[in-house]
């Protein structure tokens, strides 16, 4: 019952938000995400000794054999926290923020929560499907009434882009649904498929293309950055803090387990396609000047590193994705949120614009380091343990894939240091002369976010046993 | 006491949080305090863990903390190990490091409250880092300290933040440093899938029967090369160790001098085995670093900023010590890493202790005459000069003959290439202390009004090195004296492993008495030649020409760097931002909708509102489907 | 009488119905001549009834069910079909298809 309540608290707490005036929804919101966080600890507890308890099913749809499956692994639970410490965060930091007619906003994201929990712990394709598209559809609207001054064309560029995607996989599940001699759409009569080769050969774009657009693997990431820079900030955290995660749980989820020979077959071109977009977008990283852009296409490169390393199919190589899905999750919303305080302190992006922030904000120069640098995966951050295992696994796979992708690692450190100097280091001008250091949220948030980093950077074991028997599970197949 | 060796990071870690976290409350003389004691007590630690170390049947000792990366059958944990190699680098780290605490309270006072903490908690983590890296037992977490090292280096070259070019150059360091960081995770990665392990022992012990100039090894060891020569600044990738030098000049002693440039050397020391068995990376590294050697030497003849000429001397030393690596001295190479920390700490500390008296001036054009004004630096700074040119009975003799001698053993050109870089060294090292301290002042007169002896903060740490200087030569006395060398035997148990496949030359004592007394008289003529040129250097203000133009602009490298990877790097990456982002997929998928979009206009003009022709279409369609029907 | 006899009639009836349909712009034409394509369809089942109904295959007057159903259809279709025509003959003061055009664009 755990991972219903997952669910429903933030889709209840969206509900009412509608309704509520002045800070209301704001607090409601805090609230809920309280409540979230804390029912994820409990249900992260009861994974050990009673994971029977965690999974609920209910009939849905029974002429169809869909049923309302939900359940948690490590792999669902890890990303469950993920999502509600997420929130947590991102309410927390915006909690200064007054947003035009704040109860929708805060409703939408809220409803928002409820879909992205309910694809992370959705065990029946056709539930997960219609999560997947809930989770979409709030993010939508938020883009396109709260976004920056383009966004009408860019958010529809994302949402035909991402649906196209999802159609593909719809055709996709209902293909296998037909094929499927018991009727249901439930993960287990999937797996125990075992369609022909050739079958799987093309099943596996239909899906691989669903989930490359949303994660985004190069060449079907161009709606990213346009989408990141025009949606607002606390829409653009979620989006690359936890939307983009659902890809890649698609992928270990529903991908791999479902149709293993297809993915074997196409194995070596999906991680061409990966390594390719992580130089790609890293070198392009280091070339612009739009700070919302440059966390984009740094985003783009990261994501590439884990998709590879999926594809990679070695142990070491899975486990450092779970991993790094969580800690990619953390870091980069913690950069989100201090793009978020400089724009709303100087309301530029641009940063050659910026500079000297260090001497007037030095707190908020140590996080922004901290986090950068755990973005480029310094050892004892968090983002070492994972990327360190992605390289390994990759490494087992092929050699020369991880040389290249390894010039990533390079690459990263140019983009960010580049972008710390920039905006933070350098002589105060005009623009930044008058800033003062962080609010009492922000130090709060990015504290947070800077705890998770250290502590997972020292002692990553808890995770990694969390996300282990994920790891045990899709490597069978 | 080895199992408390914890303490020995955990100390200036502490120092790091205090004064990292106290930074607006703390007074200076408690950061001060604060930053130096903890270190001072590590080092403390480290001594007590030293003799207990040097003690007869001593063998090798772990502490595991926790598990740090346990995956499947790889487990990674976080331990520290304690043998002869790492306690001697303790010492060295917690030494220095403390003495260079000691300057920096008085060199950095001018700071504000809040940046000299800062100063000091990077200092501290520096450290720390440090520690890891040479307590790590094993690759992973020699990696964990060795970025950690790279990233207290950024931190402290930038450390006046404000200055764009100190920025450029912190920044050039930290990627020059992730270029063979690269190169070494990729070597760890090799050992993983090749062993299964990273722990020093396991690896070695299934190293060794893969047997001589098996291609694995090979492979780990050129890319473990790779990593050092990035940290320990050799061909190619050294031009960020004098950049290097924008940072404070304590941290040049201590960062890009004494310690963490020779993490590299530690690396190759304790990997002897690998080393020993892939022979022909072996020659790699000899003809790297004695390419380095001489070519950073080249350089510093004429450089004119005071620490520059450090810093290339620096460079030119290190390529001796992997000179040493590739001749298969690896005591000879922890030897002179040793000497080197004493004599070029020492050397850094005296320049600085120039700099503050000069008031922030680096130029050795303008100052000269100094001996005068600043006795104490002066003496401690030739001792320095004295130590690094390898005159008889100095730290630096016994250490680069020692290489010298082995490397006559192997190959009779190393030996003559690496005197002439030795000549060399002897002759800028002495150009720059005649220059700087004798003739006359050629600097403003505000600045000879504030000539000033250094306050005794800074003094006792250069006599304390002075002292070093001269003594810790006798350590490693060479044989031919005589006596024991105690720091070979001391290191024997590390390089053991390796010792049943390494080829030993062994030079008899009358041509050891010869290269020695040759080096020595050539080291001699080079000191009075530069004695007689620069003894009395007047600045006439003139252009160099050929040569010189080119040494003094070191070989236009990093024009080459810029020309050649950096500039084309940033084309591309316009070349993707502009050409194939934009113009290319992103047109092709916006291309896609506008292409539907066009298509939908089209076929709207077929809806004439025409009902005649409505039905016709469908009369014609309904024709159509039969045919079609009755063919198929 | 061969039932083919009946087929070649309807085929005729409803290929003059087409034509007209197609041909005509006189919107009252052309209702008439869709009328007549049904009723050539009506033709076709009366003889095809008889047809299967002779060979004793199915009962006699089983399809003729569907005449009558066409017929009701056909009824229903010309009320609102002529009722529609009157209206744009008030509008427009023509029963001109052509110039019904403003669906367009």
């Amino acid at each position: 019952m755990l991972t219903v309540l997952l669910i429903l608290i933030p889709f209840i707490a969206g509900l009412i938000a509608f309704g509520l005036k002045g800070s209301g929804p704001k607090v409601l919101a805090v609230i809920s995400s309280l409540a979230t966080v804390a029912t994820a600890i409990g249900a992260w507890c009861r994974l050990g000794t009673a994971p029977d308890s965690l999974s609920f099913t209910a009939n849905w749809i029974p002429q169809l054999g869909s049923q309302f499956r939900v359940g948690l692994d490590g792999m669902g639970m890890m990303l469950c926290l993920l999502t509600a410490i997420a929130f947590l965060l991102v309410f927390i930091a915006i909690y200064n923020r007054n947003y035009e007619s704040s109860n929708s906003f805060y409703g939408l994201l809220l409803l928002s929560q409820a879909g992205l929990t309910g694809v992370f712990t959705a065990y029946d394709a056709l539930q997960f499907y219609i999560f997947w598209e809930l989770a979409l559809i709030p993010v939508y609207f938020l883009c396109s009434l709260w976004g920056g001054d383009k966004r009408i064309a860019v958010t529809f560029k994302f949402f035909v882009y991402t649906f196209l995607g999802s159609l593909l996989m719809l055709v996709g599940i209902i293909y296998l649904y037909t094929q499927n001699p018991d009727h249901s759409f439930s993960w287990e009569s999937f797996t125990n498929l075992h369609l022909g080769a050739d079958q799987q050969n093309w099943l596996f774009w239909l899906f691989f293309v669903a989930f490359a657009i949303k994660m985004p693997v190069f060449p079907f990431h161009t709606w990213q950055p346009d989408t990141y820079e025009q949606s607002p900030t606390p829409v653009t955290m979620i989006l690359s803090g936890i939307m983009v995660k659902m890809g890649l749980f698609g992928v270990i989820r529903w991908l791999v387990p479902v149709l293993p020979e297809g993915v074997h077959m196409w194995a070596d071109v999906a991680i061409v396609l990966s390594i390719i977009g992580i130089i790609y977008a890293s070198c392009i990283a280091m070339v612009q000047s739009d700070l919302k852009r440059l966390i984009a296409y740094s985003s783009i490169a990261h994501i590439g590193l884990m998709s590879a390393a999926i594809f990679s199919h070695t142990e070491q190589g899975m486990q450092g994705v779970l991993l790094q899905m969580f800690n990619h999750g953390i870091n980069i919303i913690g950069l989100w949120i201090i793009v978020e305080i400089i724009q709303q302190r100087f309301n530029i992006k641009n940063m050659d614009e910026l500079g000297g922030i260090a001497q007037k904000a030095p707190r908020m120069a140590i996080f922004l380091v901290i986090i950068s640098l755990a973005n480029i995966g310094l050892p004892l951050t968090n983002g070492f343990v994972g990327e360190f295992l992605m390289f390994s696994g990759l490494f087992q796979y092929n050699h020369w894939f991880m040389a290249v992708a390894g010039l990533g690692i390079i690459l990263a450190a140019v983009y960010t240091l580049n972008m710390i100097q920039k905006v933070m280091f350098g002589n105060a001008n005009a623009l930044t002369e008058t800033t003062t250091d962080l609010q009492p949220a922000e130090v709060l948030a990015l504290s947070l976010v800077v705890a998770i980093i250290l502590i997972l950077g020292v002692y990553p074991k808890p995770i990694l046993d969390l996300v282990s028997n994920t790891t045990a599970v899709v490597l069978k197949f | 006491m080895i199992n408390l060796v914890w303490l020995v990071p955990f100390l200036p870690l502490l120092g790091f949080l205090v004064n990292g976290l106290g930074r607006r409350f703390l007074s200076k003389s408690l950061v001060g305090f604060v930053g130096s004691s903890t270190v001072l007590a590590a080092f403390v630690v480290s001594l007590m863990i030293f003799f207990q170390v040097k003690a007869d049947g001593f063998t090798a000792q772990v502490v595991n903390l926790f598990d740090f990366i346990s995956v499947g059958s790889l487990h990674i944990p976080f331990a520290f190990q304690v043998d002869q190699l790492s306690a001697l680098f303790l010492l060295i780290i917690t030494g220095v490091g403390t003495l260079i605490h000691i300057y920096s309270t008085s060199y950095m006072h001018d700071e504000s409250n809040e940046s000299f903490a800062r100063y000091f908690a990077y200092l501290n983590l520096f450290v720390f880092s440090m520690l890891i890296l040479v307590l790590g037992a094993n690759y992973v977490m020699m990696f964990i300290g060795w970025e950690g090292v790279g990233l207290c280096s950024y931190l402290l070259i930038g450390f006046w933040f404000k200055n764009t070019s100190y920025n450029n150059a912190a920044k050039k360091a930290f990627i020059m440093n992730r270029i063979g960081d690269l190169g070494f995770l990729l070597g760890i990665l090799f050992m993983i899938m090749q062993f299964g392990t990273v722990t020093f022992p396991e690896v070695f012990s299934k190293a060794a029967p893969l047997g001589m100039n098996s291609p694995v090894l090979g492979a780990i060891a050129m890319l473990l090369f790779v990593g050092a020569m990035g940290k320990s600044a050799q061909i190619p990738l050294y031009t960020w160790l004098p950049d290097a030098m924008a940072g404070p000049t304590p941290v040049s002693a201590l960062i890009h001098a004494a310690t963490m440039v020779t993490a590299g050397i530690y690396m190759i020391a304790r990997s002897n085995v690998i080393y020993t068995l892939a022979p022909c990376i072996q020659t790699v590294v000899a003809i790297i670093g004695l390419a380095t050697a001489v070519f950073a030497a080249s350089i510093a003849l004429k450089q004119n900023d005071i620490k520059k000429v450090l810093a290339y001397s620096t460079v030119s030393q290190l390529g001796y010590m992997f000179l040493a690596l590739g001749v298969g001295a690896y005591g000879a190479a922890v030897f002179h890493v040793m000497t080197h920390a004493f004599f070029k700490a020492l050397l850094f500390l005296g320049s600085g202790s120039v700099i503050h008296a000069m008031g922030g001036e680096q130029d050795i054009r303008k100052m000269g005459g100094l001996k005068k004004y600043m006795p104490t630096t002066n003496w401690t700074f030739l001792i320095g000069c004295i130590a690094i040119a390898g005159i008889p009975g100095f730290s630096g003799f016994f250490s680069k003959d020692e290489i010298l001698a082995h490397a006559f053993g192997v190959n009779i050109s190393y030996y003559v290439i690496g005197l002439i870089g030795a000549l060399m060294t002897a002759f800028y090292m002495f150009r720059l202390y005649y220059i700087t301290f004798c003739g006359q002042f050629r600097g403003t007169h505000e600045q000879e009004h504030h000539l000033h002896e250094s306050p005794a903060a800074m003094t006792v740490p250069l006599i304390v090195l002075a002292i070093l200087s001269v003594v810790g030569g006798y350590v490693g006395m060479p044989e031919v004296f005589g006596t024991k060398n105690f720091l070979a035997e001391y290191l024997a148990p590390i390089f053991a492993p390796s010792a049943p496949f390494a080829v030993t030359h062994h030079l008899s004592h009358s041509t050891e008495w010869l290269l020695m007394g040759l080096s020595s008289v050539l080291v001699i003529v080079m000191i009075l030649l530069a004695r007689q040129k620069f003894v009395n250097y007047q600045d006439t203000g003139a252009e160099n020409t050929g040569l010189a133009k080119v040494l003094e602009n070191k070989w236009y490298i990093d024009e080459l760097y810029d020309a050649v990877i950096v500039k084309p790097l940033y084309e591309l990456s316009r070349f993707f931002r502009d050409t194939v982002e934009k113009a290319g997929i992103d047109r092709l998928v916006n291309g896609v909708g506008r292409g539907v979009k066009w298509g939908s206009q089209q076929l709207r003009l077929v809806q004439t509102g025409n009902v005649g022709f409505y039905i016709f279409a469908m009369v014609i369609s309904m024709i159509v489907l039969f045919v079609i029907g009755f063919l198929l | 009488m061969p039932v083919q006899y009946y087929i070649f009639l309807s085929i005729a009836l409803f290929c003059i119905g087409v034509m007209g349909v197609l041909m005509r712009r006189n919107a009252i034409i052309i209702f008439m001549c869709i009328e007549l394509m049904l009723n050539a369809v009506n033709l076709l089942l009366v003889a095809f009834s008889k047809m299967w109904a002779d060979a004793g295959k199915v009962d006699a007057g089983s399809a003729q069910l569907f005449v009558f159903f066409i017929m009701v259809v056909a009824a229903a279709e010309v009320a609102v079909g002529l009722a529609i025509i009157t209206m744009v003959y008030r509008n427009t003061h023509s029963v001109d298809i052509n110039i019904l055009n403003r669906l367009k664009n």
